[in-house]
């Protein structure tokens, strides 16, 4: 671990964080992802002003990183090989809610190959496995939280829930940010998928605009030519109170 | 109309989902030569300073099973008290602890056991001395938004017993969900996501 993600002109942030909008978020109870019913907390939480305990969080090195963490394509895949699937770049920016860049920030990735299929051994879909896709990668955010990955499209699959449930292709993104109480764990869709709207998972989710920052849009802009299509994905994670009312102007 | 604050809304949670081993253990999801090691397995080595504790963490659904899909996050200070953290402004941490760590719930017995040590006591924000515990983040298929929590120890109970979260918890014989018993060099600690017992969680 290092501090070095930290510009000398930007000393690390002390202020406690915004209070998260639970009501954005998806409740923990709910019934039509079926899983929750027995997995959600019946009590209220308790609610807390956050301590040193939540006010800070581990920080990652770059020397973490190995050279093809960010490429799905050819991380797990054998020499000269590469993954199946359409090939796409996902990029975009960390930022908190005050829309100010989250540098320094470990992203994990992990998805389905282009036939809908994990590679785990829990996995029981149908779809083969490819050879050359693991489907796990990581990064570090740059100093304005900009980040990008390289990957295939993941396939739409079918999972146990109602008789016939699919989940909407997708990326699960794990982010840590400066602070423990910032911790997130979510999923970027793809643009115009249809599935999207039929998926109980997402539609944990009560609010319309929550799913759509969810979304990724197709950036033809930023695509390589002859090479892979690219989407857009902007992650947001929790503000923090300033300190400019105990005479410390840094941060604002 | 007034001019706009320009705030963001943060990204809404959505679960883990059953092959969160994928992104988070490679490892243990039996993908290989990805990552050299799964991060968070390691939190200790030899010079790591204070008293060695394994903690043992199950987390416990409304039915009684213990969920084998789970995964679990640490966070915690040094012995001295100190968080391995930029934005802990009190000093330097143990340089050989890492204060974070990760591992799976297994997938045969829901069982994970974390090797650390004890922490330090860190103040609450009011400058009254917590008592030494850690901060718990639990996610898994099933669980739409991320569960924090704490582990207080056993074998505090004076520290325990001034600790200005605990003193919170209205329901007197709820405080109990949080302590682990001690058994040796091991703290047994059982998240319950329901029932009688459900543990306390935070909004944080």
């Amino acid at each position: 671990m290092t501090r070095s993600r930290f510009p000398a002109n930007r000393p690390p942030e002390i202020g406690a964080f915004f209070q998260r909008d639970r009501n954005w978020h998806p409740q923990a109870f709910t019934p039509a992802y079926k899983t929750s019913v027995l997995r959600s907390p019946q009590r209220p939480l308790l609610s807390l002003d956050n301590t040193l305990s939540e006010l800070t969080g581990p920080v990652f090195g770059h020397n973490i990183l190995g050279e093809l963490d960010n490429d799905l394509i050819h991380n797990f895949a054998g020499p000269g090989e590469s993954a199946i699937g359409p090939r796409i770049l996902v990029y975009g920016r960390l930022l908190d809610e005050r829309g100010i860049g989250v540098a320094g920030a470990l992203l994990e990735v992990w998805q389905a190959n282009a036939g809908g299929r994990y590679r785990h051994k829990k996995e029981t879909y149908l779809a083969p496995l490819d050879p050359n896709f693991g489907g796990c990668g990581r990064t570090i955010t740059g100093e304005d939280g900009s980040y990008c990955f390289r990957t295939i499209q993941p396939g739409p699959y079918p999972w146990p829930n109602g008789p016939n449930d699919w989940r909407p292709a997708h990326i699960h993104f794990s982010i840590f940010g400066h602070g423990f109480a910032q911790r997130l764990i979510t999923q970027m869709y793809f643009e115009g998928d249809p599935m999207i709207w039929r998926c109980p998972i997402v539609r944990t989710i009560n609010d319309r605009r929550a799913i759509e920052g969810l979304t990724a849009a197709l950036d033809m802009e930023a695509t390589i030519p002859m090479d892979a299509r690219a989407y857009k994905f902007d992650i947001v994670l929790r503000g923090r109170r300033s300190k400019l009312f105990e005479n410390r102007i840094e941060g604002n | 109309m007034v001019q706009t604050l320009g705030r963001l809304k943060e990204s809404a949670s959505q679960t883990a989902g059953p092959y969160v081993h994928i992104g988070l253990t490679p490892n243990f999801a039996g993908i290989a030569g990805v990552y050299k090691r799964d991060l968070g397995t390691a939190m200790v080595n030899d010079k790591t300073r204070g008293e060695r504790i394994r903690v043992n963490i199950r987390v416990i659904d409304g039915a009684g099973s213990p969920l084998k899909d789970a995964l679990v996050e640490i966070w915690q200070a040094d012995a001295a008290g100190i968080y391995n953290s930029p934005s802990d402004l009190r000093g330097s941490a143990d340089p050989n602890f890492t204060g974070w760590g990760r591992l799976p719930t297994d997938m045969t017995t829901g069982e994970c056991m974390f090797e650390t040590i004890k922490p330090g006591r860190v103040p609450f924000f009011d400058g009254r001395k917590m008592a030494p515990h850690l901060t718990v983040w639990i996610v898994a298929r099933g669980i739409n938004i991320g569960l924090h929590t704490r582990m207080y120890f056993g074998d505090e109970e004076t520290a325990n017993a001034e600790d200005p979260v605990l003193m919170r918890i209205e329901q007197k014989e709820r405080v109990s969900t949080l302590v682990a018993p001690r058994d040796g060099d091991i703290y047994k600690f059982d998240i319950h996501l329901q029932g009688i017992n459900e543990t306390v969680f935070f909004d944080i």
